[in-house]
């Protein structure tokens, strides 16, 4: 059974069309990296795996159940964003709402729970300042952090919204190989937003492509190609690689020319 | 003379109405802290005070009109959610128009002023036993509703973007929180009064979070912190004749300072 089944959603926003007859399923062990220029709905498709949000049309199914109802089972990485540096919550305070946050009552954690949160900080080596205040932890710390919060409670599926953005290079591998090793060791599919995709370039299985008012899945070399993009967006785009690293010129949100405006 | 004074029956019901309203202030004061919301917190008072003036004019029991008051604004505040910048101008101009309001209906009311200045500053040694049931019964409800939320409210207020994607409703508890605070305002301005709720609520929880990072150990700590400073403000008013609520205040604010010291120590 596929983890994920998304058949055949629409997205409307007013009169807008996001996206129609989007339709693929994920697979235990798969990395799908979600790219696009912005606007074109990537954190809505999450929002309506998550549940939060009612396609126009379509039926999604998550672990075999409709998205509101698996919502325990996926972690979600969301994007680093610094907490506020007085904050009274230690790194272990933050993985611990990821597994009982959403229940009611204050419920000390118990010694299983406590077992849980020790191994999901170890998992990914975030044992040494477990006790730390969040708040005095660098981004990258903070992002790790996230991932244990995210693998806490054992998901079936991972969902990460830009979850590398403002992370210096190191800590983007260390995020990337964590989320990999999890996808290898447990099966559990990611589904991974990014504007760029070279930092998974080597992990990806799948690309989800979105552009405006249209989309295209398939594997990065047949995705990310200059024929697919420029029927994508109906007009000619270059997909160049350069040692390694995929760069797409030439789509319409793609500005290298700043505009300077003159003072009279 | 304060021997004689600490065996009057009004110092006993002064003593155990600030112990009262201490704790369920300094509680409530660490999600306050942790949401960034300590700005709300003084509208709400302010705004119960408009209530409470306005309740003086038409001839009703003033602490109804607090209540009414501050939990009007606190239901609006709830309701409409809002984060940052926008929630930060859109209470400063709802702010300054009630206490307009407030200043013409005080300016209207022909009674006794000292209603309005016990509003504006506190009245501890004034608390009935009646009123101290009051206090103890709505300071459990607010107690009872704070146990109830705890862990979606922690999750909310420091991670509101993966709390939704647990499911945690967001909205529901961001209008429980302050129909919550609305309560221990109104609860807490017959205390320290409508211009100084800020040292009970926000000062005590503002202090904790530097001793400790442990959301479960500031919690009581905040409590702790609220509760010496209520009790230690009452007492010296005993002694000299100066406003309780200056005393509550230097002593939360001491502790602040000692909180800011250690912490800065231990870098």
């Amino acid at each position: 059974m596929s983890v994920v089944t998304v058949d055949g959603l629409g997205l409307r926003f007013g009169g807008r069309v996001l996206w129609e007859e989007l339709t693929f399923s994920l697979e235990r062990g798969e990395f799908l990296a979600v790219l696009g220029p912005n606007g074109t709905g990537k954190t809505s498709l999450l929002r309506i795996l998550l549940g939060l949000l009612e396609p126009s049309s379509g039926h999604v199914l998550v672990d075999g159940r409709p998205p509101a109802d698996a919502r325990a089972r996926i972690g979600y990485v969301p994007q680093q964003r610094v907490f506020e540096r007085d904050v009274a919550l230690r790194a272990r305070d933050l993985v611990r709402l990821g597994l009982d946050g959403h229940r009611w009552g204050i419920g000390p954690a118990g010694a299983s729970a406590k077992q849980r949160i020790d191994r999901a900080l170890a998992q990914v080596g975030a044992t040494p300042y477990a006790n730390a205040s969040v708040g005095r932890l660098s981004g990258g710390e903070q992002q790790r952090i996230r991932i244990a919060q995210a693998l806490v409670a054992d998901p079936a599926l991972i969902l990460a919204d830009e979850p590398l953005l403002s992370l210096d290079l190191a800590y983007q591998n260390v995020i990337t190989t964590l989320l990999d090793e999890r996808r290898r060791t447990a099966g559990t599919p990611v589904v991974f937003v990014t504007h760029d995709i070279n930092p998974v370039l080597g992990l990806v299985d799948r690309v989800l492509y979105l552009a405006p008012g249209d989309w295209a899945i398939g594997a990065p070399d047949d995705v990310l190609t200059s024929e697919t993009l420029s029927a994508l967006y109906g007009t000619d785009v270059d997909v160049l690689r350069v040692r390694g690293r995929v760069v797409v010129v030439g789509t319409p949100d793609d500005q290298h020319v700043h505009h300077v405006d003159l003072v009279p | 003379m304060f021997g004689q004074l600490l065996a009057q029956h009004f110092v006993h019901t002064a003593l155990l109405a600030g112990a009262v309203v201490a704790v369920v202030s300094g509680a409530i004061g660490v999600f306050v802290v942790m949401r960034g919301a300590s700005f709300a917190v003084h509208a709400i008072s302010e705004l119960g005070f408009t209530g409470a003036a306005g309740a003086l004019l038409i001839g009703l029991d003033p602490v109804i009109g607090m209540i009414g008051g501050s939990v009007a604004v606190g239901g609006v505040l709830g309701v409409l959610s809002l984060r940052g910048r926008e929630r930060d101008s859109a209470i400063g101009a709802v702010l300054a128009f009630g206490l307009g309001v407030g200043v013409l209906f005080l300016s209207l009311y022909q009674g006794y002023a000292t209603q309005a200045t016990n509003l504006l500053f506190g009245s501890i040694v004034g608390v009935s036993d009646r009123q101290l049931l009051e206090l103890a019964i709505v300071s459990a409800l607010v107690l009872a509703g704070l146990a109830a939320v705890f862990r979606p409210l922690l999750f909310s207020s420091v991670d509101a973007e993966v709390a939704a994607a647990r499911g945690v409703p967001l909205r529901a508890l961001s209008i429980a929180i302050f129909l919550l605070l609305a309560l221990t305002t109104a609860e807490a301005i017959q205390v320290v009064g409508v211009l100084l709720v800020l040292t009970l609520v926000i000062t005590p929880a503002a202090a904790a979070q530097r001793f400790t990072a442990r959301p479960l150990l500031a919690l009581p700590l905040s409590i702790a912190i609220a509760l010496v400073s209520t009790e230690g403000g009452i007492l010296l008013s005993l002694e000299k004749s100066w406003p309780t609520s200056f005393f509550i205040s230097a002593i939360s604010f001491a502790f602040y300072l000692v909180a800011r010291v250690v912490d800065a120590a231990r870098q």
